[in-house]
């Protein structure tokens, strides 16, 4: 079985090199059929992939421990779900999805656009398929899933296999790694319709039209892989904290920093025809950091510390990278002809300039953060001494971003394109400032005197402010009009322009998140050894230990708190946070019990026992406000979905230029 | 003043004040990975150097819990270093006898490291290869 599996996988290289040259001969040589036999090879590719991991995905729920990958990952006691989650629980496995998902995107970009843009798609194909040969080569050759134990050793009989950790066993770890290749590998798409035009000299904005709905779902999937991500760190992970500038996790952020810019600044091409080059870099920029981010978390260059064992697969992908940012370079400068800018900037209050600075407030951060990943590297290289850069540093610059960006998402709907006068945005930005400044007297009141923290809430009732605002007025011109109420205005508002009121939600997601980010700045905690009976305070909540339990199951020992948590006196909540000692893989885990509320959460981690006492240390913890990045998620979540959904009103956006005169001309005009 | 002198400037203003807070930011958090043997061969200079992160493996037997305190050595192809860990973060799970560790914290003049956060990776398990996951969890044990 493991033979036909990577016959599978050898078979899908050879076609997607067959598909690579079939399309870029097919289509200098204008031949038709060599084109349609590319896209049948795409297809191919698609089903032998999808066989391939069908095949280790049986391997792996019936336990054909032979297999190396299978023995590593997976076990007889784990539950089903787990077995299959085994699937991308490892580094073979792992390639092995993201190949699959590409050539899932592909097949159904191949099949969506068989009759559509003729003359580009056999580029978009070839570079697809350039991609997908890539990873194709890497888990053919280099990382095979189906390596048989027991090559050359002789051994035969493997009884049982190692098991997912335990620390993965846990329900967002089983979508959090397949949701975030989904946004990853996304990314793939546009970066190729990007290409295939430059390619093909397009000189309109085809490939940003129809990839534009693809860019905000495999946005979405990079947010919710991120956040579920976070989540588990919180519930699982026992130090209660849902980021920690991790170079993992770094990895992740960086090509949603460039494509939630990239997000922004194709508005900006569409309505003004500006910032074509930028998109351009842009979605290379997001491309290439997702296959970054892939190296980063597959070959662990960046935490691997002397002993921390490297893997071999770097070269690989740092030959990929370098190539393909060579070629993405030159493409784009041979074609510099094809993206002038076709309107220029009129003044500093314009929409057009809050586009420019949330682009340029997002890339900086994106730097900051790879600069600190990168950090260990690059002083190494150049110092010879391996420094690295912690929290502290990444606070200090995208704290300050945050804020900036969330300012921005205040002002930049409200403002008007090309230029606004002063006069017009103090009548737009009047009560949302007055709102915001006594809300912040208000917190000062109440004894708050955390900088960022006040200016963050203040900016969170800004936007949130601007953004009702900007419904409220909508769906009072339409209620008028029509005689509708006002909730059912605001849904015919919505339906109007989807693309615009959808976004508008996402930004009220991010500021419920960042009103959840905000919450870190009063976090509480204390760590206490305390026996049955004894109790501790933290935060206005008085806890005691009712009772500590030893117990054993097959699969690990445990031992068990319950604590009562006291406010005034009465008992509110019981939480039983617990310590195992998983038996197979001899490793100790914390279950932490969270209760959570819209307030603030109680977080205890049962941290352990000291040596030959029945006491337990526990590490309590007040998070406030954490809920409420859950529930931006939600928010955002809906965003997406409205955004989707075709808008009723089909907008034609005016240019403000001429047909037929350049810019240059136009603006020597005026200048006159 | 022409729109792209003023964009120019505000442009340059962004970017000089983060670039200060990213030069501070850099020098506030900057430590230094050494091996034992580096920091052996530092002496009495190591007390001075700022943060270092060390790594080694976590000898057999040598953790001892003493309240908060959590106190173990790490060795390193015969060297060893005391480690004294105060931090309030709780310890990853995976952090036990034989695993492999990282240390950050400031040398003390008795020789001891004074660490505020530990990593630490099962050695046994994962062969050398582990799967990304297991180094994000091992990682978010700190900061």
């Amino acid at each position: 079985m493991e033979n036909i599996g990577a016959l599978a996988i050898l078979l899908a290289f050879c076609f997607s090199v067959y598909a690579v040259i079939a399309s870029v001969v097919g289509k200098l040589k204008s031949n038709p059929f060599l084109i349609l036999s590319a896209e049948r090879a795409v297809y191919c590719n698609f089903f032998l992939l999808t066989a391939a991991s069908g095949l280790l995905v049986y391997a792996l729920i019936a336990g054909d421990f032979r297999l190396a990958y299978v023995a590593s990952h997976s076990n007889h006691a784990m539950p089903t779900a787990y077995k299959f989650s085994a699937w991308w629980g490892g580094q073979s496995g792992s390639l092995l999805l993201w190949a699959w998902l590409l050539s899932l995107y592909s097949a159904i970009i191949t099949f969506q656009n068989r009759r559509k843009f003729r003359d580009m798609m056999p580029w978009n194909v070839a570079i697809l398929m350039c991609v997908q040969l890539f990873f194709n080569l890497l888990i053919a050759f280099v990382t095979s899933p189906f390596e048989v134990l027991a090559q050359g050793r002789g051994i035969v009989d493997v009884g049982d296999g190692q098991g997912l950790n335990p620390l993965l066993q846990y329900w967002t770890m089983v979508i959090h790694p397949p949701v975030l290749y989904l946004g990853y590998v996304g990314f793939t798409v546009p970066f190729a319709f990007a290409m295939a035009s430059l390619i093909s000299k397009q000189r309109g904005e085809e490939w940003i039209h129809t990839t534009r709905r693809w860019s905000i779902v495999t946005w979405f999937f990079q947010s919710a892989g991120i956040l579920l991500g976070a989540g588990w760190a919180y519930a699982v992970l026992g130090w209660g904290g849902y980021w920690g500038w991790d170079p993992v996790e770094n990895a992740s952020l960086l090509p949603w920093l460039t494509s939630t810019a990239f997000l922004h600044s194709v508005i900006m091409q569409e309505k003004k025809g500006m910032m074509k080059v930028w998109n351009m870099v842009l979605v290379s920029a997001t491309f290439f950091l997702c296959i970054f981010g892939t190296t980063l978390t597959r070959t662990g260059i960046v935490s691997s510390v002397h002993a921390f064992a490297q893997s071999p697969i770097g070269v690989y992908f740092f030959s990929f990278l370098a190539i393909g940012i060579a070629g993405t370079v030159f493409l784009i400068l041979s074609r510099l002809e094809y993206l002038k800018t076709e309107t220029r900037l009129e003044s500093v209050l314009s929409r057009e300039s809050t586009f420019l600075f949330n682009n340029l407030i997002l890339v900086a951060s994106c730097f900051s953060v790879l600069w600190g990943t990168m950090f260990p590297v690059i002083s190494e290289a150049i110092t010879g001494e391996k420094i690295s850069v912690d929290a502290p540093f990444f606070n200090a610059v995208n704290v300050p971003i945050g804020l900036f960006l969330l300012f921005l998402t205040g002002v930049g709907p409200l403002i008007a394109w090309r230029r606004s006068s002063v006069e017009s945005l103090k009548r737009a930005f009047l009560w949302p400032t007055v709102g915001a400044a006594i809300l912040t007297a208000a917190l000062m009141a109440s004894g708050i005197f955390h900088f960022y923290a006040l200016m963050s809430f203040a900016l969170c009732l800004f936007v949130t402010w601007t953004i009702f605002a900007e419904f409220y007025k909508g769906s009072r011109a339409i209620s008028t009009k029509t005689g509708q109420n006002l909730a059912a205005a605001a849904i015919e508002l919505t339906h109007r322009n989807t693309r615009r009121y959808g976004g508008y939600l996402i930004h009220m997601g991010i500021v419920l998140m960042f009103i959840g980010f905000t919450g870190k700045a009063f976090d509480k905690d204390t760590t206490v050894e305390v026996g049955v009976g004894e109790s501790f305070r933290l935060g206005g909540y008085e806890m005691k230990v009712r009772e500590i339990v030893d117990g054993d199951n097959e699969n690990y020992t445990w031992r068990h708190a319950k604590v009562d948590i006291l406010r005034n006196g009465n008992v509110v909540k019981t939480l039983e946070p617990e310590r195992r000692g998983y038996k197979a893989s001899r490793q100790p885990t914390s279950e932490v019990a969270i209760w959570r509320r819209l307030n603030e959460d109680v977080y205890l981690n049962f941290a352990g026992s000291a040596e030959g006492t029945n006491k337990a240390i526990i590490q309590a913890y007040v998070f406030p406000l954490v809920t409420w990045i859950w529930i931006g998620f939600w928010v955002l979540f809906v965003g997406t979905v409205v955004c989707l959904i075709p808008s009723k009103v089909r907008l034609q956006y005016a240019r403000t230029q001429v047909v037929g005169v350049t810019s240059k001309q136009q603006y020597a005009e005026v200048q006159k | 003043m022409k729109p792209y002198a003023k964009f120019g400037i505000l442009v340059v203003a962004i970017l000089g004040t983060l670039g200060w807070l990213a030069a501070g930011g850099i020098n506030e958090t900057k430590t230094y990975y050494m091996e034992i043997k580096e920091v052996k061969a530092l002496g009495s200079g190591a007390v001075t150097k700022g943060r270092l992160r060390v790594g080694g493996d976590v000898q057999k037997d040598s953790i001892i819990r003493d309240g908060k305190e959590v106190r173990f050595t790490l060795i390193q192809n015969d060297l060893k270093l005391p480690v004294i860990y105060t931090g309030t973060e709780p310890l990853p799970d995976t952090f036990r006898d034989g695993s492999q560790a990282l240390a950050d914290g400031k040398m003390r003049p008795d020789g001891v490291l004074q660490a505020s956060r530990i990593q630490a990776k099962c050695a046994s398990k994962y062969e050398g290869k582990p799967s990304y996951k297991v180094k994000e969890s091992v990682n978010k044990a700190g900061v």
